[in-house]
């Protein structure tokens, strides 16, 4: 287990106040401007050494997507982070947010100064609308006291941040659409290339990162990438807040080691699951996005990038939705299928219509109306929206319910076979 | 509030003949504006939707037509953002705006509890209760997960809900009173109600990880 | 140049092209819906997706830029199957009401429906339903065959400039729409018609009309204005139903104006279809024996002088030059061409030509627009400009009527002082034109028409030599021409001779009665009240203002219905063809005019068409060079001189786009436009406008 010294949120649950002079007490703003002093090359490098993984679910290294950004440019930079976290099972920004808020936006001026940016918005998904007050406030503070603004800490380097807020669309968490978003458009995702990097917010070089990215950099910089990159498993470094809702005992957010077993994350941070371990029917591991894993596949596997990929899952959001043998599994992944349908932005051919009938067809195997021959219609359609899309909402959209076949075909057939009898009983 | 119903609610609904925004309205709405480049004003639209939301209760056509105005945008692309985003209503709402989660892990805790809860207080199954004081809406995740199932208040999330103490919050507030915000149990934050399983010993006081000035 | 393999050819292309755009290089076409060469892409129909190796997912070939030694595949399985799954999802909401849908032949998603569709659909839910829309009188709307690609939307917010449709709402739900809905209120809302892949936007007006395997289709030019744009006439039978756009890229691209597009059911109303005669002050059917024989009858007892000629706006070059010769041979000097009195200087060709040429907008940085409305006059010109505004660093100014060109622009007001203060570089806006490197003026025959209109043009060509807009590779000065005739008319001399009088002129001595015989050759726009008390013989084709005043009715044919030269506002030569006969005894113009020299005893020296165009070519050679702008010979034109404000503000010379010549003011669709879309305010001032 991670030991308390190796936490970078120490107020994650808000024991402390989220203000300035209990976030310095925890270490918060301490040497920035010794930080950037080092340079922007150094910064860099350092989160390269890292290996920070971007904490919103793609998982591209941090140090890398800054080193994207032009060295030289006419037009302005700009930093976006992303706070839109809308992500079933995912609520762990909103407690960095609320909790920590400094180390969100003295990760912003350290990243800013990094990849050349004066301006970082913090997109905060609407809902967050009492997060976003207090986000405010410690911005307000952190300006007050010079940390940010015109000189920030002193260190030469010019620094604003500034709140844009989300008015409920999931999409625009994918970064293209955010940044379509903060210029006052429907936030439908763009085709890449070009990448936000060359053509992002207002047309200039911009890098979304994640709020956990950010707000975990300046950790990382005042403790060395060294330290980071000695926790977690080789190409999966770090620390992590996980989610863990639904059938446990006691569903909290808790950093993390990377790599952490999953039974070991719910049974010593989550109490376990509801029923004890051996009621656990299935886990999805990363958010609702993530195709869910049996308990075969949940009593040994480790919560990081590459051992969720190789069975066909993902980390995601690092959001872990339990389900006990209670659970209707196809009542839940029909309701994440009206969930994508309700957040399709509508754009591309794919995912508009698509989605629309992967929904339709799982309420009518729900209510007992479909043959057993739908699964395999229902799964061509999956795949006829997966990869077929500009942005990754479809592939999420499919995913879902190939994990659910994938897994537990053999009980959905009993199950829609059973369920078509008895409504024809019920007709009858 | 599905998307169908937005943009139909703009031909629909009685619409006010004209919108102008309050002094305190305006006061804000120059702060919106600093935030974006001169040259980028229709960044605001979003946030300017929503201070003349709040001012009017709902957003009326009136409205995006003056936004429209204020930030030199053609009335259809404000429309268009306002039918995108789920959070602008184009219909009027009640005093309590109910939106209940009924997502995964909302519904994995008893979301359709809290529903059966609202509908029972409101007296309606979605839509606005018949003495016109609240509106009620099936919502998707809130992202307060591990805190769910949990219904959203106007601006306020209350959280690990069940059907007795999301019946007691609404009912509070139809009284005019004020419950608590947050965990109906009393609980901190994402802390696992049972007291945290990390951090016991460590409420760091003073600064633990110092930069290494050396190393300049 | 990235090189890359397309099905195994390689091709070689600049950096930024897009695969799709590649691909066509090659002669590969690869299915798409939402991409279109001339809009922004949208990459939203995913129907172009391709195999590109070492890419992990099917890409849209229309929105990824080639890369060097890309090895791409359109036709393998996996980009075949992708477009397989992109049709089936596209179909499953879209109605099978194909058999009574508009688009029924002429469909890119019943085409490709058969190379990828399935014969059947596996979609066994409701479809979706959506609320009627309503686009106003041109656009007939059917969204439920809506695809979303999103063309609309993007043709109004980029080619024209006038951003009112939209894709509300999101999802399935999302849709296509104005803003609480209202009539498009664009010029070129008609072009939506072409760009909709499917029936969702269709014409209103020929709604339920034909297939277009019915149609004839024979390709022709507008004359609607003075661009001369490019067209097809789909006809069935004697009757035209349909005009669409004909590419070329330095004239209209492939946009027509809704009027040139719309105006084609006048043609079949008010026609003039046999010769009338007044008798008894009341005008009657006749033969055409009759009416030679009145003419003769009248003209014999006149002397030269005492005869005069006005030709309109839609006149062709053929009876231009036969009326011409015709009145040379009666002696006749009175004879104009400018209905509207403008002062182009007919011995000056580049005095009352668009010098710069159309396409020569894309190459201008900074504009000054006088007296003119350009979106009205000329819509699609006017998109070129917003295309060159769009690419960035262009400087517009405009003084005359107040109005939302679609571009940003200094507005200067109107006030005549203004172009005088410029004209003396006393204006910050002569510093931009004279800093530009190929600046323009655009001058409209709402300033030459005025009675300072010769000291305007005089000023405006001083103007130009001193701001550096005439040198060997750039000429500047431009004159926007909304008569289809004019820049013809004026090349071929259809001017008054020596002691001849203008359109003015004219007028007033027929008032005064020392001018007995006015022959108007399709004018309409002129004070006609002046011509109570002279002999007036009207050859056109609709019965409308001067067709009143006549004594003497010749029909004439319409555009559709001959093969004429017309020359446009660049000095391009274009030909029309017939696509319909005339209606009843009605004939081609120069025919008729040829028939009455016979009769009049003044026989025209040429017995066919063929004649007519070989004598005109050796006078005026320059009506030999076809297909080519002809930008004029720069000289000294126009007068010196104060302008005078007492002639008022500078206006537009079109007040109501939709209503400007015999043929619109015929047609019921653009009787619709004007009411719905110019407003009722507007209705009371059209019939003696244009």
């Amino acid at each position: 287990m991670l030991r308390d010294e190796d936490r970078i949120y120490t107020n994650l649950y808000g024991f402390q106040s989220w203000d300035l002079k209990h976030a310095q007490k925890r270490g918060d703003w301490d040497g920035t401007k010794d930080i950037l002093a080092k340079g922007r090359d150094w910064v860099i490098d350092e989160m390269k050494t890292a290996g920070l993984r971007g904490r919103g679910g793609a998982g591209f290294p941090a140090g890398v997507k800054w080193s994207f950004m032009p060295k030289e440019s006419a037009l302005p930079h700009y930093l976006v982070v992303n706070a839109d976290e809308g992500e079933p099972g995912t609520c762990k920004d909103r407690d960095i947010l609320r909790h920590e808020p400094h180390k969100l936006i003295e990760g912003c001026l350290l990243a800013g100064f990094a990849i050349g940016a004066h301006t970082a918005y913090i997109y905060v998904r609407g809902e967050y609308y009492n997060e976003t007050m207090v986000l405010q406030a410690a911005i307000d503070e952190a300006y007050e006291a010079g940390l940010l603004g015109k000189n920030a800490c002193g260190s030469g380097w010019d620094m604003d941040v500034f709140i844009h807020r989300g008015m409920g669309a999931y999409i625009c968490g994918e970064e293209s659409a955010l940044i379509q978003s903060i210029e006052g458009k429907k936030g439908q995702p763009r085709a890449k290339p070009p990448f936000p990097a060359g053509v992002g917010v207002f047309g200039c070089p911009t890098t979304v990162n994640n709020v956990e990215t950010i707000a975990n950099a300046p950790t990382i910089l005042r403790r060395g990438g060294e330290w980071f990159a000695a926790l977690g498993p080789d190409n999966n470094n770090g620390t992590k807040v996980f989610c863990i809702s639904g059938h446990v005992n006691t569903p909290c957010n808790v950093e993390e080691e990377m790599g952490i077993p999953l039974k070991e994350l719910i049974e010593k941070h989550a109490g376990g699951v509801r029923g004890g371990w051996d009621n656990l029917l299935a886990i999805i591991p990363g958010g609702s996005s993530t195709p869910m894993l049996p308990k075969s596949v949940c009593d040994d596997v480790h919560m990081d990038f590459d051992s969720l990929r190789d069975q066909k899952s993902g980390l995601g959001t690092a959001a872990v939705i339990v389900m006990d043998k209670s659970a209707d599994l196809m009542v839940a992944i029909t309701r994440l299928a009206r969930f994508y349908m309700h957040e399709s932005c509508g754009q591309c051919t794919p995912c508009r219509e698509g989605t629309g009938w992967l929904w339709r067809t799982m309420v009518r195997m729900e209510k007992g109306q479909a043959s057993v021959d739908e699964i395999d219609r229902l799964l061509e359609v999956t795949r006829q929206i997966e990869g077929h899309t500009i942005c990754a909402l479809g592939d999420a959209a499919a995913w879902p319910i190939q994990g659910l076949f994938r897994h537990f075909r053999p009980e959905m057939e009993k199950r829609i076979a059973d369920r078509r009898a008895d409504a024809k009983t019920r007709a009858a | 509030m599905s998307n169908t119903e937005n943009a139909h609610s703009v031909n629909a609904v009685e619409q006010p003949d004209s919108f102008e925004f309050s002094a305190e309205s305006q006061a804000e709405i120059q702060k919106v504006l600093a935030r974006y480049p001169a040259d980028r004003k229709r960044s605001a639209v979003m946030p300017l939707l929503d201070i003349a939301q709040r001012q009017h209760g709902w957003l009326p056509r009136a409205a995006m037509d003056h936004v429209a105005e204020l930030l030199d945008m053609p009335p259809i692309k404000v429309l268009e953002v306002a039918t995108f985003y789920t959070m602008y209503n184009l219909k009027p709402v009640g005093e309590f705006h109910v939106q209940v989660c009924t997502n995964i892990t909302c519904w994995l805790r008893g979301a359709p509890e809290i529903m059966r809860a609202a509908r029972d207080v409101l007296g309606v199954e979605s839509g606005m209760s018949a003495d016109g004081r609240a509106t009620l809406a099936e919502v998707e995740c809130l992202g307060a997960c591990v805190n769910a199932p949990v219904m959203q208040i106007n601006d306020d999330l209350y959280e690990d809900l069940t059907y007795e103490t999301a019946k007691a919050v609404l009912e509070a507030l139809l009284r005019g009173e004020k419950p608590p915000i947050g965990s109906q149990t009393g609980r901190q934050g994402s802390c696992p109600c049972k007291g945290a399983t990390t951090l016991k010993d460590h409420v760091p006081t003073d600064r633990q990880f110092k930069a290494d000035k050396e190393s300049v | 140049m990235p090189k890359l393999t397309i099905d195994g050819l390689e091709v070689e292309v600049p950096a930024g092209t897009s695969v799709l755009q590649a691909a066509e290089e090659l002669g590969i076409e690869i299915p798409r819906f939402c991409y279109h060469e001339r809009l922004p892409v949208a990459a939203n129909c995913r129907m172009c997706l391709v195999e590109i190796e070492k890419m992990p997912k099917p890409v849209a070939s229309c929105a990824m830029p080639v890369g060097e030694g890309m090895v791409v595949k359109t036709q393998s399985e996996s980009a075949l199957q992708a477009r397989k799954n992109v049709m089936e999802l596209l179909l499953i909401n879209h109605p099978l009401d194909c058999p009574i849908c508009d688009q029924g032949g002429e469909c890119d998603l019943q085409d490709q429906a058969v190379a990828y569709g399935n014969d059947r659909g596996r979609y066994d839910h409701e479809k979706r339903a959506v609320s009627f829309k309503d686009f106003g009188p041109l656009i007939r709307t059917a969204m439920t065959r809506c695809i979303h690609c999103t063309r609309c939307v993007r043709f109004m917010t980029e080619i024209a400039g006038v951003p009112e449709l939209g894709m509300v709402n999101r999802g399935e739900h999302a849709e296509i729409t104005t803003y609480v809905q209202h009539s498009l209120t664009s010029e070129l809302s008609g072009n939506l018609v072409d760009l909709c892949p499917v029936g969702a936007l269709t014409s209103k007006p020929y709604a339920n009309t034909a297939r277009p395997w019915e149609l004839t289709k024979t390709n022709s030019i507008d004359v609607f204005d003075g661009l001369g744009a490019n067209i097809r006439i789909d006809s069935r039978g004697s009757a035209v139903l349909r005009i669409q756009p004909r590419l070329h890229e330095d004239v209209n691209e492939e946009w027509i104006g809704d009027k040139s597009r719309f105006a084609c059911d006048g043609l079949a109303k008010r026609r003039l279809d046999r010769p009338f005669m007044r008798k008894n002050g009341v005008m009657q059917q006749a033969t055409w024996t009759e009416v030679f024989a009145a003419i003769e009858g009248k003209l014999v007892q006149l002397q030269g002088h005492e005869i005069a000629a006005i030709a309109g706006d839609q006149a062709d070059v053929e009876a231009l030059y036969a009326l011409k010769l015709l009145m040379q041979s009666l002696q006749s000097p009175h004879l104009d061409c400018r209905q509207d009195g403008a002062a182009s200087d007919p011995k000056i060709s580049a005095s009352y030509r668009f010098n710069s040429t159309v396409a020569g907008i894309d190459d201008a940085d900074a504009i000054l627009i006088v007296g003119s409305n350009p979106r009205i006059e000329s819509p699609v010109l006017n998109a070129r400009i917003r295309k060159r505004y769009l690419k960035g660093d262009l400087k517009v100014a405009h003084i005359g009527p107040a109005t939302d060109l679609t571009y940003k622009h200094d507005y200067l007001g109107d006030d005549i002082d203004v172009v005088q203060s410029l004209v003396n570089g006393q204006h910050p806006f002569f510093e931009t034109l004279k800093a530009a490197e190929r600046p323009m003026v655009i001058v409209g025959n709402g300033a030459l028409a005025r009675d300072d209109g010769a000291r305007i043009l005089g000023a405006l060509r001083y103007l130009a030599e001193k701001t550096g807009m005439i040198s060997d590779e750039w000429n500047g000065f431009n004159v926007l021409q909304t008569a289809a005739s004019r820049v013809g008319g004026l090349a071929l001399g259809f001017v008054p001779a020596d002691n001849g009088y203008s359109t003015q002129g004219i007028l007033k001595a027929a008032k005064q009665g020392d001018i007995k015989a006015v022959f108007l050759l399709g004018a309409d726009q002129i004070e006609t009240n002046s011509l109570d008390s002279a002999f007036v013989v009207y050859q056109g084709h609709h019965g409308d203002v001067g067709a009143q005043v006549a004594d003497i009715i010749l029909p004439g044919a319409a555009y559709t219905e001959k093969s004429a030269t017309y020359v446009n506002m660049e000095g391009r030569v274009q030909r029309t063809q017939v696509a319909v006969l005339p209606p009843g005894e009605a004939k081609e113009d120069w025919k008729i005019l040829r028939a009455l020299s016979e009769r009049l005893g003044k026989t025209l020296p040429f017995n066919s068409l063929a004649e007519l165009r070989n004598h005109l070519t050796s006078a005026y050679p320059s009506f030999e060079t076809f297909d080519e702008a002809q930008p004029g010979e720069w000289g000294s034109f126009g007068e010196n001189g104060a302008l005078d404000p007492s002639c008022g503000p500078l206006m537009s010379c079109i007040s109501n786009y939709y209503m400007t010549d015999p043929i619109s003011r015929a047609s019921p669709t653009m009787a619709a436009c004007t009411l719905e879309i110019v407003g009722e305010a507007e209705t009371s001032r059209t019939g003696t406008d244009g």
